[in-house]
């Protein structure tokens, strides 16, 4: 029918085939549909009634958002099974259950990042970047909030000891792990060697993390004497709770690497070593980088584990061999835990929330960085 | 620059399942010899073996004798890096290293065995081995180019022009058209034919025609049934195969009418 329509109307060549003088479309494919404004419609409906269902048991912002959705996800599915059939109403339901799973998930992240940056963005200076806690009395606290003047101290030296300590544990971690992880997939070939170090690691995995601690701890304390406390304790400490992760995403990444590849160089003449080397290694590295940064996330905001092995310094000390270090997480506990001026606690807590927001800003510069090395390792595409 | 391969009673294992059984076949130096056969047969194991590619895979392993111009390939202390130089191979699915340039590919060989070779050396090595391949003038701007930009029928010429560099003195080549258009696959059929006046070439192919267009010899394989050995029905002249064949077998194969 609509074919002939358009036939009846030769002057509007311009116009699409299948629509009606009037321009609204009219198929026989896809008649029974919602009309577009249907489900801001459906939405606003809901806030309405979620605005008037919350304020029957007193009205409170997270009522209301509950009710809302609620209302909206059964209503969208009844009246989309009414008008369209069963088939779209179970898609709408699926839907909109995944939006709000969603947002579900969103809620704690933008909820931390909200409070993070508005407590912490007024205790970020200067002088807290770059000044150490070292001198800092609880009376210059109680004095500063007497006075009204600025806080003084700040976490240049757990900003010191969260780089230095996380960098070792790196430095200890990446070989180990990418050694293992290569044995695991080029040479192991599931053997039993194989298969028990696989089960170790997954062990491993689910190691607490204050039991690393307690290990390194313990290690030292073998070797060293029992007061050993210094940032490569904890650094073998976090590296313990690095190494799996290492491990396993290391592994992933070279098994996706075809063998294809392989064949292709050991057909050249290339050696089993020098294969891996320069051609699965580089062919899998984007993985691996991101892999290992995810693994430098995980284990940079560990507190217990640097507590044991660290300890905790007011100072600025940049050898791990030696002296006890402070971290961006042990400077946090301490902070709110014991407070620099107990009568005084404010610019404590100011300080620990700067150092936190420090502390997920260097998380994110980390994962930035991390698909950085991705892109500019990834191979190559285009012409 | 080129060697003659006699395959003297070789068996294929994968662990302990015999694949491919008993073998015997002398291939010429500087002649094309084409491996026909249903899927299955063990064509492209057999191919592997020419190469010691085969004990790439876990279980691989065989029995007899592998000479090339008279040296056993598989007697103990031969090193099988030693003898993938000497005898190249081309894939079914063309496989540039996606992490190198054009360039880079063609000197995989050479650079990843971290061969030292002069800047100029390697410009002529590369210009040579892409003019070898047919490759040349439509890559000459873009050597810099990662090497999977290039169309299907290019990445295997490419593969092409990687084992070349190398200089082997046999090149394997295993359905290396079965990926390809018609265009491409007349592309690489002709480069054959000029590999042929300075290499040996070996190609495993499913495609009749290509056989007969290409090889100066040809071997049908053929398998008695699922979970039986491959085995070497005939092996002779590549117009006796396809006009005159002694075996039944092979006339019912290569005229259609297998099965």
């Amino acid at each position: 029918m609509s074919a002939v329509t358009t036939r009846n109307l030769p002057k509007n060549s311009s116009r699409k085939p299948g629509l009606t003088p009037n321009g609204r479309k009219r198929n026989s494919l896809s008649k029974g549909h919602l009309p577009r404004w249907a489900t801001p419609g459906i939405a606003a409906g809901s806030l309405i009634l979620g605005a008037a269902a919350s304020t029957l048991g007193g009205f409170s912002v997270v009522t209301f958002a509950i009710f809302t959705a609620i209302i909206f996800v059964v209503a969208s599915a009844i009246i989309t099974t009414v008008v369209e059939g069963s088939r779209r109403g179970k898609n709408a339901l699926a839907t909109h259950l995944v939006y709000a799973a969603f947002l579900l998930a969103l809620i704690p992240l933008v909820s931390v990042l909200f409070t993070v940056l508005q407590k912490g963005l007024p205790g970020i200076n200067m002088h807290f970047l770059f000044h150490s806690m070292n001198g800092v009395t609880g009376a210059i606290d109680n004095a500063s909030v007497e006075n009204g003047t600025p806080v003084l101290g700040g976490a240049y030296h757990a900003v010191v000891g969260t780089l230095l300590i996380t960098m070792w544990s790196t430095l200890i971690s990446v070989p180990v792990g990418m050694l293992t992880a290569i044995y695991l997939v080029e040479y192991g070939k599931n053997g039993p060697l194989a298969r028990a170090i696989t089960f170790f690691v997954d062990v491993m995995t689910g190691i607490p993390s204050i039991v690393a601690g307690l290990f390194a701890t313990a290690l030292f304390a073998v070797i060293m004497g029992p007061t050993a406390r210094m940032g490569i304790v904890a650094a073998v400490a976090l590296s313990v709770l690095m190494i799996p992760t290492v491990v396993r995403s290391t592994e992933e990444m070279l098994k996706i690497v075809p063998n294809e590849l392989r064949e292709a160089a050991y057909a050249l003449g290339v050696r089993k070593w020098r294969t891996i080397a320069k051609v699965v290694i580089p062919t899998a590295i984007s993985g691996i980088a991101s892999g290992v940064t995810l693994a430098i996330a995980r284990v940079i905001g560990e507190t217990a584990p640097i507590l044991v092995t660290a300890g905790l310094a007011n100072n600025i000390n940049v050898n791990v061999f030696g002296n006890w270090m402070a971290t961006l997480p042990t400077f946090i506990y301490y902070q709110i835990l014991t407070p620099t001026s107990p009568t005084n606690v404010d610019p404590s807590i100011q300080r620990a929330w700067a150092a936190a927001l420090l502390l997920i800003l260097m998380v994110m510069v980390l994962n930035l960085g991390a698909r950085l090395v991705a892109s500019l390792f990834a191979p190559k595409k285009g012409r | 620059m080129s060697k003659r391969i006699d395959v003297k009673d070789l068996n294929v294992y994968y662990t302990n399942f015999l694949a491919v059984e008993d073998v015997n076949i002398e291939i010429e130096a500087k002649s094309v010899t084409a491996f026909i056969g249903p899927s299955g047969c063990g064509k492209s194991t057999f191919l592997r073996t020419l190469n010691r590619m085969h004990e790439v895979i876990p279980g691989g392993r065989v029995e007899g004798e592998v000479l090339l111009d008279g040296d056993n390939l598989y007697e103990s202390g031969v090193d099988p890096v030693t003898v993938r130089s000497q005898i190249g191979m081309v894939f079914q699915r063309p496989n540039p290293f996606p992490t190198m340039s054009i360039r880079d590919n063609v000197l995989a060989g050479v650079k990843l065995n971290s061969k030292k070779i002069s800047r100029s050396d390697a410009e002529d090595l590369v210009e040579k081995s892409l003019r070898g391949a047919n490759l040349w003038n439509e890559v000459k701007d873009r050597l810099d180019k990662p090497g999977s930009g290039l169309s299907g029928g290019q990445q295997q010429r490419l593969c092409i022009a990687r084992t070349i560099a190398v200089k082997p003195q046999v090149i394997l080549m295993d359905e290396p058209c079965s990926a390809l258009d018609p265009i491409s696959t007349l592309a690489i059929e002709d480069l054959i034919n000029e590999l042929k006046n300075e290499f040996t070439v070996v190609i495993v192919t499913h495609n009749m025609q290509q056989a007969a267009r290409v090889s100066d010899k040809t071997a049908f394989f053929n398998i008695a049934g699922t979970g039986k050995p491959g085995k070497l029905i005939e092996y002779a002249e590549t117009a006796t195969i396809f006009s005159n064949p002694t075996v039944k077998a092979t006339e019912d194969y290569v005229s259609g009418r297998f099965g």
